[in-house]
């Protein structure tokens, strides 16, 4: 055997070679991505001329041309003259810079923004608080009683030195944050129950939770909330009244809920019927069964369709609109009412509508990347 | 399934067990549980009803539909059918709900379309197609509704007026009063030829079905579109020439301050279905991709073997099999688009909801306009709800 191998030369392998030009590296992609046939090669120089031209004449317009504050008049009032010269070809902003403090707080002291700034603040911090997973249990209770608490202090004041700010004068962004976030606070126990109610074997708790999911989500969110503003007043007795806030937030609670509640049956029903019958076997009562084995495991489950339910539930509450509270967008139109500021929706719609996507961008990226999360046992 | 209680054993029911007045037994848990709850929320009822008829005494309001036969007085902007402010609320309202249905059952058809372009454009293999796609959906589904109508609202009303109106195409006008465009001056023939369009559509389907059934007896395929262009064009037509061929024009022009003649799209009405259309053809991109995705990566392949080109592999293959998860998740969003389509009275859109509410500050009839938006928007759903229904029965997977 030595023999051999000592008379033949080991065979050399050829010297290595690139892989061609065009299988590698940043024009392969191109070519997979954007040229890889004739349709598609004119397909992307279309649409690559009309994104360019898009972009930049947004670009001048919000950017170039824009202007970003104008003179104000002794006298108060704003002079929007080289604004209205632009004739839209850009943007005013100076609508923005001008207004914005309004926009954002509404009609409450000018002096005492700091306090609903710092309410914003609080409901982000609770928000992202709620969002790890390190708190989902039951630190997030009082937490969640505790800050409510603070904000609640900070918006009516009246103690430790604050002065005291009625209600009506609230507006902007704490009344849309306020909205939403007490809206939830009771609009998911009530789902569970509802939930629960639901898929319960008695049958008069279960016709009326049907009952109510299938009313309420048949009808459009404006027409409870003009029950809640028209019909309220008449539902209670003489003398008691409360107040419109309170009752848009009430219509807010009972909408939510059922939609709500229509996610979480998802999760009961998705649960493996082994869970109830093994929960049953060990002899635990219905709620230490509901409690301790099921509701752990169903919300895990739909927890992305819920923060999907909640962005949409954020974004509804712009329909306070409609029965006059000063939200975030309706200070944003009262804000262009002003004859000076008249013809500046646009700006104020974008500069609005940020607001928006930041918090609703935010919510659907936590939610898609806790989707991927919780799936990682499912792929293989 | 069936043969494991095919065993008597297993069919006999459990014996029933003597109900024992202890709070031990379940079901006499359950009973008190449901008196509880009932008697709960039916005093809640209760006191609110009583709450609410004492205070209709005080107030001194009759309540009832009575007010429906009185005069409305409310000037309604557009309307389907004739209307004049010296009508009855029960028209007024009645063009409410037609407004509604107008915007809705057009909203649904655009945005079905959109959103399926949009959906497949997501999926594309080119880079730029499915990013754009991708942003679009993104950003049109974390902004309010709300705020997407106001901002084209705004738009609208940011248009030239009538006397500087755009004129892209001859007698197409596009100003701050609205879209006019040239109308066609109907007569009796154009409602025959258009009923000749209907029997065609009916007789195409007809001839398809037979020529598709006999393409399964014989395997030859027959050719199905002379006979569709004969019936769905030529049979109109026909009609249309035997009734004497009217063609008369109604073109728009600027009298004054504003147009006469042709046709308007006004620009609530515009801005609306603009808004609602975008809207919702983001939610409808994303269930149509999730359906495509959802058709096993096999599928494909296997089509793609049999030498069919990618536009059949999507029509033939992919999207039936894709319509089962696509179906149920696309009845919920015509029912938001039509529930959305309340949101009109905040650009000034005369929908039910804005002619029901006018109706109740004129009548101070709170309870009953209420009511009236409640009841024709859940006839409005159950109405879609049964439709899909069956259409989801009839495409559903026929399984043993």
């Amino acid at each position: 055997m030595s023999d051999i191998t000592a008379n033949t030369s080991v065979p050399r392998s050829a010297p290595r070679r690139e892989a061609p030009v065009a299988t590698t590296g940043a024009l392969a992609w191109l070519r997979a991505n954007l040229f890889s046939g004739w349709l598609s090669t004119a397909v992307t120089l279309a649409l690559g001329y009309l994104i360019v031209r898009a972009v930049m004449g947004l670009v001048d317009w919000a950017f170039i041309n824009a202007i970003w504050s104008v003179p104000i008049a002794p006298n108060g009032q704003a002079q929007t003259q080289a604004c209205r010269e632009l004739q839209g070809s850009g943007a005013c902003w100076a609508v923005v810079t001008e207004k914005h403090r309004f926009m954002l707080f509404g009609t409450y002291p000018y002096e005492q923004h700091w306090r609903p700034a710092l309410v914003c603040v609080l409901f982000v911090g609770l928000y992202v608080v709620s969002a790890m997973r390190r708190f989902w249990n039951w630190t997030l209770v009082p937490i969640w009683m505790g800050t409510l608490t603070v904000i609640g202090i900070l918006m009516w004041g009246g103690v430790f030195g604050l002065p005291y700010v009625p209600q009506e004068r609230w507006g902007g962004l704490p009344i849309t944050l306020i909205l939403a976030t007490f809206g939830l606070a009771f609009a998911f126990p009530l789902s569970i129950l509802v939930a629960l109610g639901r898929r319960s074997n008695l049958p008069a708790i279960k016709v009326l939770c049907v009952l109510y999911v299938e009313l309420i989500r048949g009808v459009p969110l404006i027409s409870l909330l003009f029950m809640a503003s028209v019909m309220f007043p008449l539902f209670l007795p003489e003398g008691m009244n409360i107040d419109k806030l309170l009752r848009a937030q009430i219509a807010f609670i009972l909408f939510a809920g059922a939609y709500l509640a229509e996610v979480v049956r998802a999760g009961l029903q998705g649960l493996p019927k082994g869970q109830y019958e093994a929960a049953d076997a060990m002899g635990l009562s219905y709620w230490q069964k509901t409690g301790l084995i099921i509701l752990p495991q169903a919300l895990r489950m739909v927890i992305p369709p819920l923060v999907n339910t909640f962005i949409g539930f954020f974004k509804d509450t712009s329909l306070v609109l409609i029965i006059g509270i000063f939200d975030l967008l309706t200070a944003g139109k009262t804000a262009i009412v002003e004859p000076a500021w008249q013809g500046f929706g646009v700006e104020v719609y974008v500069f609005v509508g940020l607001i928006y996507l930041v918090f609703c961008f935010a919510m659907s990226k936590y939610s898609a990347g806790l989707e991927a999360d919780l799936n990682k046992h499912r792929r293989r | 399934m069936s043969d494991a209680t095919a065993d008597p054993r297993y069919r006999r029911k459990p014996p029933k067990r003597p109900l024992r007045l202890s709070w031990a037994d379940e079901r006499v848990r359950g009973i008190v549980w449901q008196i509880v709850v009932v008697g709960i929320v039916g005093s809640i009822i209760w006191w609110l009803w009583s709450n609410t008829v004492h205070n209709l005494e005080v107030r001194r309001i009759a309540t009832g539909f009575g007010f429906l036969q009185r005069e409305a007085g409310l000037p309604i902007a557009e309307s389907v059918i004739r209307y004049d402010p010296t009508d009855t609320y029960l028209r007024a309202l009645t063009v409410g709900v037609l407004n509604t249905l107008k915007v809705s059952l057009i909203g649904i058809v655009l945005a079905t379309i959109l959103g399926t372009l949009i959906g497949i454009a997501r999926l594309s293999k080119n880079y730029l197609v499915a990013k754009l796609a991708a942003f679009y959906v993104e950003v049109i589904r974390d902004l309010p509704l709300l705020l997407q109508l106001l901002f084209w609202y705004t738009i609208m009303q940011g248009f030239p007026g009538p006397r500087q109106a755009l004129n892209p195409v001859e007698g197409v006008f596009l100003s701050n009063r609205g879209l006019k465009f040239p109308a066609l001056v109907w007569e009796s023939a154009h409602t025959a030829a258009l009923l000749a369009f209907l029997a065609g559509i009916v007789l195409t389907w007809l001839y398809a079905r037979a020529a598709r059934a006999r393409q399964m007896a014989d395997g030859q395929p027959r050719k199905v579109w002379p006979a569709a262009v004969a019936l769905l064009i030529g049979l109109p037509l026909l009609v249309w020439q035997v009734m004497g061929a009217p063609w008369q024009i109604d073109w728009p022009a600027l009298r004054g301050f504003n147009f006469q003649g042709g046709m308007t799209m006004s620009p609530e009405y515009a801005a609306l279905l603009i808004g609602l259309v975008t809207y919702t053809a983001g939610f409808i991109a994303e269930v149509v991709r999730a359906g495509i995705l959802s058709v096993n990566q096999g599928q494909w392949e296997a089509a793609q073997a049999l030498g069919l080109r990618h536009g059949q592999v999507l029509r033939l293959i992919v999207m039936p099999q894709a319509l089962r998860v696509i179906i149920p998740p696309m009845t919920s969003n015509y029912l938001n688009l039509t529930k959305n389509s309340s949101l009109a009275v905040a650009i000034g859109y005369q929908d039910i909801v804005s002619i029901a509410n006018t109706t109740l500050n004129q009548t101070g009839q709170a309870i009953e306009g209420i009511a009236i938006i409640m009841m024709v928007y859940l006839t409005i759903s159950l109405s879609i709800s049964l439709f899909m229904n069956w259409y989801n029965a009839k495409i559903a997977l026929v399984e043993r």
